[in-house]
């Protein structure tokens, strides 16, 4: 893959430096994914998907409800494979490997891919046990490794400092905002390469919001970052690049700057603009 | 700038619609300003003089109130894409517009000290001048309320001509003052009002490149025609 999406990256910045620094590179792709269709039944959810998922980016995806973002999360991890009648066709490489194949290990495709999802789901136990529960399916760790391992995700999660006096709490006592950091700690103690985000803030307070995205900031320098979100300064704020969906196909791809100031494609514009209708 | 569709949430297109407004009436008074300013030199006309000189507290007022209703726009609707680009175009060309008032403004007030001399020699090159950073001036401010971008292309492109006949100007002007002292402070005046001319269409480009840029997304390249060389007739450089 190219390291950059944009033609336009030495595009002079003149204008009152309105464009200037928008042109952020693009690292070469973590996941490529080609001629991906899905389908729901006999329903088509997704045609002929081309993209590219940038190495320790942020890849936001936007578009109206229905439009195939949270599926093709889905096709993602595998998620379709639970239910019987739903069907992936076309390649998803991840370094090369082509993770719909129907040979992959799940299990080990799990641990390699996490998802974090709308609301918050943290399992009926203590704080400790919700972070070490993935990690002991995955790994054979002593008291002290395992120690070690809680505290790492939580930190990781910009949560340890609210919780390590209250490990053996039970996690459903945390605020909303807390579960959803803890659900991303969750995520992060499998140590997986990707980590996908299905809309994790519209049950949060703003204060919570931006705490995950500057979490999401920080996880980015080790983690590829897929996110979802319906709220479009959002991508602005957090993604790298942000692919725009409709009618279960990809419209637009480009760095964020790109997106929201200038899209090619004139559905993109009436979308980000509102006036979509 | 204007786009086909209309937003879901109509008051967003009523403050479109609103911020459009005030523009085309600020630039339809700088505009006139301009005009009456050319008027006030050649025709001698100190009342159009002192008009287009009263008019600036009307523009200076605009300026102010586009700038204020774009922070709100841009605090309240967070707008996106083409949205964006008209609105922080609106803001930087409310700037440009108030530049050429004042200008506008000033050949006007230095117009009034120069009915009292006597002038033996023509203004015709001025007058043309003036003539052509008019016609300037009416192109890029339709090309504004349209979002016509060849239009734009046009203006930045005529701005040379303007250039070139300020430095003939220039030289001229210089020449009849080497001539006569006593024509020094006329033609002095007379050189700050071509300046002011020409610095009117620098202007105006300025608003054609945000123009083009509101509409295409894209910047127009740096290299943008340049023809004043005038500063090099007084001081040149060494060889």
């Amino acid at each position: 893959m190219s390291t950059t999406m944009s033609g336009q990256n030495s595009q002079n910045a003149s204008f009152g430096g309105v464009q200037a620094q928008a042109h952020s590179a693009i690292n070469a792709a973590k996941i490529a994914i080609h001629n991906l269709d899905f389908f729901y039944g006999s329903n088509r959810a997704l045609k002929s998907i081309e993209l590219a998922l940038p190495d320790r980016q942020v890849t936001g995806m936007i578009g109206p409800s229905g439009c195939g973002k949270s599926t093709l999360l889905r096709v993602l991890n595998r998620m379709y494979d639970l239910y019987p009648g739903q069907r992936a066709t076309g390649e998803v490489l991840m370094d090369g490997e082509n993770i719909i194949a129907p040979d992959v290990d799940l299990n080990a495709l799990r641990a390699r891919i996490g998802m974090v999802f709308q609301k918050p789901t943290p399992f009926p136990m203590t704080i400790y046990d919700n972070i070490a529960f993935g990690v002991k399916l995955h790994e054979k760790l002593s008291k002290a490794a395992m120690d070690e391992r809680v505290e790492w995700s939580l930190t990781r999660g910009a949560l340890w400092g609210e919780v390590k006096d209250r490990l053996n709490s039970s996690a459903m006592g945390l605020s909303g905002g807390q579960q959803q950091r803890l659900c991303i700690a969750r995520t992060i103690a499998v140590r997986p390469d990707v980590i996908l985000l299905d809309e994790p803030t519209s049950a949060l307070d703003p204060i919570s919001t931006l705490k995950i995205e500057e979490l999401i900031d920080e996880l980015k320098q080790d983690f590829t970052i897929v996110i979802v979100t319906h709220n479009m300064q959002q991508a602005a704020r957090c993604a790298d690049q942000v692919a725009f969906f409709y009618l279960g196909e990809m419209v637009e791809v480009a760095p964020a700057a790109d997106i929201f100031t200038n899209p090619r494609q004139r559905r993109t514009q009436e979308y980000v603009t509102g006036r979509f209708g | 700038m204007p786009d086909t569709t209309e937003h879901l949430v109509k008051s967003f297109d009523q403050d479109l619609k609103r911020l459009r407004d005030m523009m085309t009436e600020m630039g339809g008074i700088v505009e006139s300003q301009v005009a009456m300013a050319a008027e006030a030199i050649m025709q001698r006309d100190t009342i159009a003089a002192t008009r287009a000189v009263e008019e600036d507290a009307r523009v200076d007022a605009l300026e102010h109130a586009v700038e204020q209703f774009v922070i709100r726009m841009l605090a309240l609707r967070q707008p996106m894409a083409g949205d964006l680009r008209q609105i922080v175009a609106s803001l930087k060309i409310t700037g440009d517009l108030e530049r050429i008032g004042d200008y506008a403004a000033n050949v006007a007030k230095r117009s009034i000290v120069l009915g009292q001399y006597q002038l033996p020699y023509s203004l015709a090159g001025l007058a043309h001048m003036a003539h052509l950073v008019q016609e300037q001036l009416k192109l890029i401010i339709d090309a504004m309320g349209a979002g016509d971008a060849d239009k734009a292309i046009e203006v930045w492109r005529s701005d040379r001509v303007v250039d070139d006949i300020y430095n003939a100007l220039f030289r001229e002007l210089i020449t009849y003052m080497m001539e006569d002292p006593r024509n020094i402070t006329p033609c002095t005046h007379l050189l700050f009002i071509a300046k002011n001319l020409e610095r009117i269409g620098d202007h105006a480009t300025n608003i054609a490149e945000t123009v083009y840029y509101a509409v295409k997304g894209e910047v127009l390249p740096d290299t943008r025609p340049k023809g004043d060389t005038s500063a090099y007739a007084v001081v040149r450089p060494k060889e």
